[in-house]
């Protein structure tokens, strides 16, 4: 492979660095260039709103990879520059530090931002934050620490609202979580897993209210420590000394939109991960992707979905035959709560729960969700077993007897679920 | 203190010291080739598997209930199989080894 080929990769999260390592993994000698605007060693993300938001551990503890392996990788990694520009023509992306770089591949890993709502008064609202960088939760950490009410309002229960509230928790604030849906998690879940997460956080002395609509935040200033009061459309009122902003998401494209990719629901991409142009591959948060599973363009917000797709671009790059073709895994962590989730459930028109017998509190189950007899997705709480057979029955669709499926009397056993 | 060797996928053997910490953190900070631990450590991803040598294997001791379901993702899992970010790094774990599987 020639050597004086260039890759330039935007972003360097899970995407973009997965892709980097996998570029060597499959014999790119070329030069490859990382730009991320954040200065922090690329991090986990997912910590963020679960151990590391409740640690003192320092970031580096959670870095995707050493500063060495880098070097050793010959991947050139330059934090806290932010790509500003991109001529096509002559292949080259300009810096906000006023260089440039040319490339011969290049690859849109610019993941997605929290989006700010428009609601008056966020803007200039104290100790307000969304929670998607290293950043962010150090200044969370900070104010929670130095708060002697910790009165904490997270808009928005998706589940990394709802992680964070289960992290603060712990931290001793009080929390209150203001959803504008009719049940939380509306967006990513079924109705049963709302409904068991909402008694989750409810037992666990969180505030958890649906069809909240905030209108204003203003501030309250009270012996000199200013603070806020958030109020909903229903004329309700909470006071918060912090306020998390979880609302969800907007996806990096305007870059990419300005060469000419095509944008979507994200930056559209073929199953190779290519874009329209060519040399241009678009992967992670940030690509709106065929999934041939499920036989449709999906947008992911996944660690499966950002390592896969940097190992599918790495071989397309290197002109090897290649397919992104996956079943879709997520995990969410929230108290002693592992929820695992394989597959997607969209669509599905039955359900089957089953619950585990040996287990005394109701928190060890699988929610099962089928098209007719086809198995869409799994939900398993606290139960790798069930996410496993999940996953395997998913990959290699098997007809699965629902009455046993649903009967705890019988061993979670793929052998004993065939129809 | 305690000191671990790993053998990687080609067969290179890197030895390595740590005092605190899961034994895939001290992987992934020294870039221990096949240990990815794209979750974190938190026993979703199944991308820290190793085979622990079985003369160690006591030492280390056996996997928790959701750390072996989910190895059983693993084609090349053994009776020696752990996930490394489950092993925390102690001085009772000192002079083990762990081969690493590729995925
Ligand atoms: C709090 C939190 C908890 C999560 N929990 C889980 C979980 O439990 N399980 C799970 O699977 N997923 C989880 N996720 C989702 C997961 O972290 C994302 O799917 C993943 O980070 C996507 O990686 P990415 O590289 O595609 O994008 P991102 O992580 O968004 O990274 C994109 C990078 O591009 C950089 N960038 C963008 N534009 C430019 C530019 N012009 N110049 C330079 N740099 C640029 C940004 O600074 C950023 O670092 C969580 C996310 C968050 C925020
Ligand atoms: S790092 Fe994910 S299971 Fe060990």
């Amino acid at each position: 492979m020639s050597t004086d080929k260039i890759c330039v990769i935007i972003g360097a999260s899970h995407a973009g660095v997965n892709l980097a390592f996998s570029l060597r993994k499959e014999g790119w000698e070329g030069a490859i260039h990382l730009f991320d605007s954040d200065p922090v060693l690329p991090y986990h993300r997912p910590p963020l709103s679960k151990a590391y938001l409740t640690s003192n551990d320092p970031i580096e503890q959670n870095a995707l990879k050493a500063a060495s392996t880098y070097k050793n990788e010959h991947i050139d990694l330059h934090l806290g520059v932010k790509v500003i520009a991109i001529d096509n023509t002559i292949r080259t992306v300009s810096l906000d530090n006023g260089t440039t770089q040319k490339y011969d591949n290049l690859v849109f890993a610019t993941g997605a931002s929290p989006i700010i709502p428009p609601i008056p008064g966020i803007e200039t609202a104290t100790n307000t934050y969304p929670l998607r960088t290293a950043a962010d939760v150090l200044h969370i950490k900070n104010t929670i620490n130095t708060s002697s009410k910790k009165r904490v309002v997270i808009i928005g229960a998706g589940y990394i609202g709802l992680e964070t509230a289960a992290s603060l928790k712990k931290l001793d604030a009080s929390v209150t979580v203001l959803e504008r849906e009719e049940r939380i998690l509306q967006r990513v879940t079924s109705p049963t897993m709302s409904q068991f997460f909402l008694d989750l956080h409810t037992s666990n002395d969180v505030s958890v209210f649906t069809s909240k609509n905030v209108v204003t935040i203003e501030s309250l200033k009270e012996n000199d420590i200013i603070s806020n009061i958030v109020k909903c459309s229903d004329g309700t009122l909470y006071p918060a000394d912090v306020i998390i902003v979880g609302v969800g998401v907007r996806v990096n494209t305007e870059l990419a939109a300005s060469i000419g990719v095509e944008i979507e629901n994200g930056i559209k991409v073929t199953e190779t991960t290519a874009t329209n142009i060519d040399r241009v591959y678009a992967i992670g948060d940030c690509s709106f992707h065929h999934n041939p599973r499920y036989g449709r363009f999906i947008r992911l917000e996944s660690v499966q979905n950002a390592v896969d797709q940097a190992k599918v671009t790495a071989a397309a790059i290197c002109e090897k035959e290649t397919k992104y073709d996956t079943v879709p895994w997520f995990w969410s962590d929230q108290y002693d709560i592992k929820l695992q989730m394989v597959g997607l459930s969209d669509g599905y028109d039955d359900i089957v729960i089953r619950h585990e017998e040996e287990s005394e509190s109701n928190n060890k189950f699988s929610v099962w969700y089928f098209k007719g007899s086809e198995l869409l997705a799994v939900d398993a709480v606290n139960n790798a077993k069930a996410y496993v057979i999940g996953t395997k029955f998913i990959k290699k669709p098997t007809l699965i007897d629902k009455i046993k499926l649903g009967d705890s009397a019988i061993a979670l056993k793929p052998a004993n679920l065939l129809l | 203190m305690a000191k671990i060797t790993f053998i990687t996928p080609d067969n290179e053997s890197v030895t390595l010291e740590a005092t605190s910490g899961s034994v895939m953190e001290l992987a992934v900070q020294n870039g221990v080739k096949g240990i990815d631990g794209d979750c974190g450590g938190v026993c979703s991803c199944a991308t820290c598997h190793v085979h622990v040598a079985e003369k160690d294997f006591p030492l280390v001791g056996e996997p928790s209930e959701i750390e072996a379901d989910m190895l059983e993702l693993e084609d090349e899992v053994s009776e020696f199989s752990r996930l490394c970010c489950q092993i925390k790094v102690s001085d009772a774990i000192d002079g083990i080894t762990l081969k690493v599987v590729e995925e």
